[in-house]
């Protein structure tokens, strides 16, 4: 019956928290910034204005495309919130990012094809940190089932500190936020258009939106499992850090400026080698 | 089991059928009729072997007369190795042909081995007869066609197709010999034939490069032979045996040394992959063939035979290091590569490293692993060979760069693709659940380097499928059309192999309790579940909802009424989306290309590193193990 | 809720101007103005676009590109020419290269004058120019589109 309610509550709750969480982020950016920043509400009225706009289309697929991103990344999710194995959640995330991809790739768009090019490239860069937080999970664990990481007597992240950090520097990446934003920004200026959305537009772009809020709570939902046990309070305990972890992004986010592909790609390989692959050496040789 | 003779001996005889047929009609019948009889003898003896109970089998325990006639076999191969060797001027090939030839007949003349069964039927031989007989079966099919498209393309190029076509069947012949075969000499002659036809189909065109691949290819792989060899006088001097079982039984390290070369060289590993990339030269039927169902896999049959005896010693160590090193470095070469059936031989190496790191281990789960990638492999890479081969006969390319849009011109083709590439590395696909298994397996068995092998390894690999992919799947009004060359047989082979892997995703869980898991417990006596039912069936149902959400989506999005505009090029854009203006107010065609990292990733800056890693550690493994031996 | 005006996104593109209304575009952005409050996002992407805000007066080299951004931004859109040149051409109006301001090219909705037009009139501009948006809005609804 739990599975049930969480799965219900991910699919139902996820893109008003995540657009939610989005307007705080906007504010507390302007903030930052000394400015006062859009209402807390734009989000909504930013995805409520692309679905009232007029459909236009470069070609017939792209709405397919990211109706089928959209669709799978809730599977994702699903299956997360389900307690299912969270190897096959990182893996199906990543094939829901290549719908993304192809809907871009789609059109023979230069600005949407170098950000997918680029969306490749990021791809390359997380993914083995994914993998590793994955293996630190059953290390610590002893299983991959995401069920089973509730039930501990510790949070996870006593025996995987690295992989934590790890994944926050690379959480950039799919946060689209600063440093990490090669392939599309929430930014106005960017050096490619829009990147990889330069050819969405209303409802495909709106798809598109509600699907990186659907991912957003995912990436926060393996955040939380990093600190959640079998005691109640480690419940509020994962939500603060989650929340804070939100907050340092969006920090990240304003405090540095984009970097070269090659960047991002030797820094994130180079901290999932020594954050993530020290941890998991250190969990391999005590455990 | 009256019936091996025949298994062996029908493409044998079909292969000396094809040098006195020149109508290429009748070549044509009969290639078809002895793929069919070839798949139809391989089904009628699983099902017969599996109505009797389905029992390992050891058979041919008195076999003088066919022993001297291998040995023959052998000399034969020698000379025509010297000839050969000697018409180009290459003496490694003579020298190397010479000393394990010599070797090997003074081992049979001068010890007294055990005797022994010469063959053993069990599940894993029958796993590889169906692979060899309907993916091998099908690529002739397949060749009957391309081979016609390729000589219209090239001209330049001798016709020998009779020879061509002998060669395949014979290969196929070698390869059943092969799989069968418990007793070493017998692997042996069968494994030195194997070598020696890839030499030949290989150095098809005779074009200098390909001469000069193919020698490369032969040389690599006697060397290989020559550990063969070595493996089998140590074994008859030393235990008196040469039966493959007692080897791993055995377990002394020198032999297992010694085959694991031989099987890292025929499985194109590092520091050896060089011969398998020469080897695209060929036409592309035997790269298929090659590089999907036979050749390289019976370097990963070898290793996985005796991958029980790899556990937790230095040679396993060594073996798996090799493999993991070349998983990950192959990979990222193939991210530089523009060239389709480069790519494709990249992957090869790069996946075959991935079986080979598997049985480098020797536990249960990864050899259960290792099988299943490898029935995935041959499928999915089969059907990729034949499919980048037709583009190439109707694009006159196989440049990634010029199927920019393969889906507009010829959508069959890019489907057909599409479901290789998807089946190489998507998740729910299955190369995707023995990665799956592999990452786990290599996290028990506390082998850390392996485990980040993987991890980068699978983000590299996803790079350079997903630009592949994305090229084929944009939507671009095409600049000239193109006319599908692709002829009805190959078709047939490509569909059939497209069904196969559609329908091996869907029936994963069967495939895993009836074909693999057996496997597994013939090789270790005992077989846990290595994946719980409950996730073979969820990667179903996966692979259901990958097919039908797109599907479904169609047909929602259909409804939306939409106006199209082009596409956004800053508002310069002249006519449809293929013209732009350029700052001199002119008319500039409109031209996107992948992003190939050459600089970062380039085999040149690679290639030499990577090489010398991977002899050092072979070397290195070699030392360790004779002084210790000695 | 769905109100277009509650989320303009804006396109600026510079048909031929001095850059001086330019720049005052871009300090629209800046935190002493800060649009973004009124939900204003400048987005490079006339697909993702509501708002045209044009500065300068179209020549013999914008016209077709003037036209093309805009028929590729969906309905409801708005037009804001800024900057007496995309008013009217301004001084430039009688040049040779000059067709003279954006309307004779398209549908101009608001026109901000100035030389250079000051942040303060461009936010007003911008501001109008949302009403335009909702009516345009009411009126695609009413025709069932």
């Amino acid at each position: 019956m739990k599975p049930v309610i969480f799965v219900l509550a991910y699919l139902i709750l996820a893109p008003f928290v995540g657009a939610l969480l989005d307007g705080i982020d906007r504010i507390v950016s302007a903030r930052m910034q000394r400015r006062k920043g859009p209402s807390l509400m734009q989000p909504f009225y930013d995805l409520g204005k692309l679905f009232s706009k007029e459909m236009i289309a470069v070609n017939n697929v792209q709405l397919l495309l990211n109706l089928s991103y959209l669709v799978i990344l809730m599977i994702a999710g699903s299956m997360l919130f389900a307690g299912a194995d969270l190897l096959m959640v990182l893996f199906i995330l990543s094939t829901a990012d290549m719908f993304l991809i192809m809907a871009a790739s789609s059109d023979s768009s230069p600005f949407a094809n170098m950000g997918a090019s680029r969306e490749m490239l990021q791809m390359m860069a997380y993914e083995p940190l994914t993998l590793l937080v994955a293996v630190g999970f059953y290390l610590t664990t002893g299983s991959f089932q995401v069920s089973d990481f509730l039930t501990r007597d510790y949070s996870a992240v006593i025996w995987m500190p690295g992989l934590l950090f790890g994944f926050m520097f690379t959480t950039a990446i799919k946060f689209r936020k600063s440093p990490f934003d090669l392939s599309t920004s929430h930014h106005a200026h960017q050096e490619m258009v829009k990147g990889i959305t330069t050819e969405m537009s209303g409802t495909t772009l709106a798809i598109m939106n509600i699907a990186e809020y659907y991912e957003m709570i995912l990436l926060l939902g393996i955040f939380f499992l990093f600190f959640v046990n079998s005691t109640w309070w480690s419940w509020i305990v994962a939500f603060v850090v989650c929340a804070l972890i939100f907050f340092m992004e969006t920090l990240w986010d304003n405090v540095s400026a984009r970097v070269k592909w090659k960047t991002l790609l030797y820094s994130c390989w180079v901290v999932t080698l020594v954050a993530g692959g020290v941890n998991i050496l250190i969990l391999m040789l005590i455990k | 089991m009256t019936m091996i003779p025949f298994l062996i001996g029908i493409p044998a005889v079909f292969a000396l059928i094809f040098p006195f047929v020149r109508d290429q009609k009748a070549r044509g019948v009969i290639v078809y009729t002895g793929a069919g009889v070839i798949m139809l003898t391989t089904v009628v003896f699983t099902a017969r072997w599996i109505a009797d109970g389905s029992q390992v089998m050891m058979l041919y325990p008195e076999t003088e007369t066919v022993d001297h006639l291998m040995s023959v076999g052998d000399i034969a191969l020698m000379c025509l190795i010297i000839y050969m060797g000697a018409k180009y001027r290459r003496i490694v090939p003579i020298l190397l042909s010479v000393a394990q030839t010599a070797l090997l007949l003074y081992t049979e003349f001068t010890t007294e081995v055990a005797a022994g069964p010469h063959m053993v039927v069990d599940w894993f031989t029958i796993l590889m007869f169906i692979i060899i007989a309907f993916i091998g079966g099908f690529i002739c099919i397949y060749t009957v066609g391309y081979m016609k498209g390729y000589h219209s393309h090239h001209k330049d190029v001798q016709d020998r197709q009779p020879f061509f076509f002998s060669m395949l069947f014979l290969f196929l012949a070698a390869m059943f010999g092969l799989v069968l075969s418990q007793n070493m000499i017998w692997m042996y002659f069968f494994w030195e034939i194997t070598s020696v036809i890839s030499f030949l189909m290989i150095g098809y065109t005779r074009s200098e490069e390909a001469v000069n691949n193919s020698f490369c290819a032969l040389w690599m792989n006697l060397l290989g032979g020559l550990g063969f060899a070595v493996a089998i006088a140590w074994m008859a001097k030393v235990s008196g045996t040469v039966q493959l079982q007692d080897v791993v039984s055995a377990g002394a390290m020198l032999p297992l040394m010694c085959l694991a070369l031989a099987g890292l060289t025929k499985s194109a590993q590092l520091p050896f992959s060089t011969w398998l990339l020469g080897a695209m030269v060929a036409p592309t039927p035997s790269s298929a063939l090659l590089h999907s169902a036979t050749m390289v896999k019976a370097g990963v049959y070898l290793l996985l035979r005796i991958s029980p005896a790899f556990s937790g010693n230095l040679v396993g160590i060594i073996v798996s290091s090799i493999g993991g090193f070349t998983f990950i470095m192959a990979s990222m070469m193939a991210i530089a590569q523009n060239d389709g059936k480069k790519v494709l031989a990249f992957s090869t190496i790069s996946n075959l490293g991935l079986i080979v790191g598997c049985a480098g281990i020797g536990a249960e789960e990864t050899v259960w692993a290792a099988v299943f990638l490898m029935i995935f492999h041959s499928v999915s890479k089969s059907m990729l060979f034949q499919s980048v081969g037709a583009t190439e006969n109707t694009l006159g390319s196989r440049d990634i760069e010029d199927m920019h849009g393969l889906i507009i011109r010829v959508p069959k083709l890019a489907y057909i693709m599409g479901i290789g590439i998807a089946g190489m590395y998507l998740a729910p696909f299955g190369m995707l659940i023995s990665k799956w298994v592999a990452l786990k397996a290599f996290v028990d068995s506390g082998n850390f380097v392996l485990v980040l092998c993987i991890a980068y390894g699978s983000a590299s690999t996803m790079f350079y499928w997903t630009k592949w992919l994305a090229k084929l799947l944009c939507y671009h009004i095409p600049r000239e059309t193109v006319k599908d060359v692709t002829r009805k047989d190959e078709y047939v082979s490509m569909i059939f192999h497209a069904a196969t892997m559609l329908l091996l995703c869907l029936l994963l869980p069967l495939v895993a309790v009836w074909v693999v898991n057996p496997i597994v417990q013939e090789l270790f006596g005992n077989a846990k579940d290595v994946i719980s039912m409950s996730v073979l069936t969820t990667m179903a149902i996966m692979l259901v909802s990958i097919f039908i959400v797109p599907a479904a989506m169609f047909f929602i999005s259909r409804r939306s009424h939409r106006e199209l505009v082009p596409i956004y090029m800053n508002g310069i854009n002249e006519g449809d989306n293929r013209f732009f203006t350029n700052s001199f107010g002119e008319k500039e065609h409109l031209y996107l290309s992948n992003w190939y990292l050459r600089f970062e990733f380039g085999r040149r800056h690679l290639r030499i590193p990577s090489l010398i890693i991977a002899a050092a550690a072979l070397v290195l493994g070699f030392c360790i193990v004779i002084g210790g031996a000695v | 809720m769905n109100k277009v005006s509650k989320s303009p996104w804006l396109l600026h593109y510079d048909a031929s101007s001095c850059n001086g209304c330019d720049i005052e575009v871009l300090d629209c952005l800046t935190p002493k103005y800060d649009i973004e409050r009124f939900g204003i996002i400048n987005t490079g992407d006339p697909f993702q676009a509501d708002i045209l805000l044009i500065t300068g007066g179209v020549n013999s080299q914008t016209e077709s590109v003037v036209k093309q951004l805009y028929s590729q931004m969906p309905d409801p859109k708005v037009v804001v020419a800024v900057g007496i040149c995309a008013c009217t051409g301004g001084v430039f109006k009688e040049c040779y290269n000059i067709k003279g301001g954006i309307d004779t090219v398209i549908p101009v909705d608001v026109y901000v004058p100035g030389c250079a037009a000051r942040p303060e009139s461009i936010i007003d501009g911008v501001v109008r120019a949302l009403k335009v948006l909702d009516e345009k809005q009411a009126a695609m609804k009413k025709d069932g589109r």
